[in-house]
């Protein structure tokens, strides 16, 4: 699926890029290639999807964004794509995914609200309850955030 | 630590990407009006301080070879604490939240493969004593997180295929 040096990429940059002024030229060298071969690969990673972006991801919890709230929806599986399209399109929405049911747990789609004010979610998910025409859903309000981290791949 | 006008500027952008050239620190310089030493420096600070969790590659998991899941898990209230310092330990656990219901710990599991992830489930229930835990890995995934504006607005992209 990847090569050898695209695994090494990956575990570098999953790290972080280093704040220097030429932090490519910085990994390759580490990585024994050249500067415009880590560029090519990393092109190429983000090309293939591989690496959705190369940027930052912020911590929310200290930017303002404290009341979460995930709800899980019980769709019927012919109207699936369209109530999926009617959620993804607020833009209040960050995550929108099928999931697959569980014994006694037949919520199927999932979306996630990152609000500053638990009424505001509040109000976000009536609106999308009545867009959908969706009446069987479970809202869960996140009331602490026990473990936050960015993957680590091909270090177990 | 408080942000200024400049930082707010900077984190929305670097936010979306930093541009694939030899000196990106420059051009992003170059297009908000800063130093390349300014925006180091800024950058430095604000990840020092924990605003920026993380400045580098954001992969998708499947594409790298991952598979994940998506576990709720009903805890007693009493064993909350015992139950997330197992489960947190895994290094595949990447969140893990307190919800307001019967199901009251969500997290996500990423492993290497489909039997080191049922091996992590399976030790999880074994370790905690906890034997109802749901698994409900995606099947689709129609919209996905990619930044937050400054200006209090979620910006997100999708359709397409990744994470737990």
């Amino acid at each position: 699926m990847l090569t050898d040096l695209e695994r090494e990429i990956v575990k570098r940059l999953q790290d972080g890029l280093p704040l220097v002024p030429e932090p490519f030229a910085a990994l390759a060298a580490e990585l024994g290639i050249g500067e415009e071969e880590l560029l090519a690969a990393v092109e190429d990673l983000q090309r293939r999807g591989v690496m959705r972006r190369l940027g930052a991801a912020l911590q929310h919890l200290r930017v303002g964004y404290t009341a979460n709230a995930m709800v899980a929806w019980r769709v019927p599986d012919a109207r699936m794509p369209e109530v999926a399209a009617v959620f993804a399109g607020f833009h209040e929405v960050t995550h929108c995914y099928e999931r697959k049911t569980a014994p006694g747990w037949p919520y199927n789609l999932y979306t996630v609200i990152h609000r500053p004010e638990r009424n505001e979610c509040l109000a976000i998910i009536e609106r999308m309850q009545q867009a959908a025409g969706i009446d069987d859903y479970v809202v869960l309000f996140s009331t602490a955030e026990l473990k936050r981290t960015s993957m680590r791949y091909f270090c177990d | 630590m408080q942000l200024d006008e400049r930082d707010r500027k900077l984190l929305d952008r670097v936010q979306k990407s930093i541009p694939l050239t030899g000196r990106p620190y420059l051009a992003l310089a170059r297009e908000l009006g800063m130093s390349e030493d300014e925006v180091l420096a800024r950058l430095k600070r604000m990840k020092e301080a924990g605003i920026i969790r993380r400045l580098g590659g954001i992969f998708d998991s499947r594409k790298v070879g991952y598979t994940g899941t998506l576990c709720a898990a009903r805890v007693p209230p009493e064993a909350v604490e015992e139950v997330a310092r197992v489960v947190n330990a895994y290094p595949g656990v990447t969140h893990n939240y307190l919800r307001d219901h019967q199901y009251n710990m969500w997290f996500t599991i990423l492993a290497p493969s489909e039997a080191r992830l049922r091996e992590i489930v399976e030790e999880i229930k074994v370790r905690t004593g906890i034997e109802d835990i749901l698994e409900l890995p995606a099947v689709n995934i129609y919209k996905i997180f990619v930044t937050f504006r400054m200006d209090g607005v979620g910006h997100a992209h999708g359709p397409g295929k990744g994470d737990s």
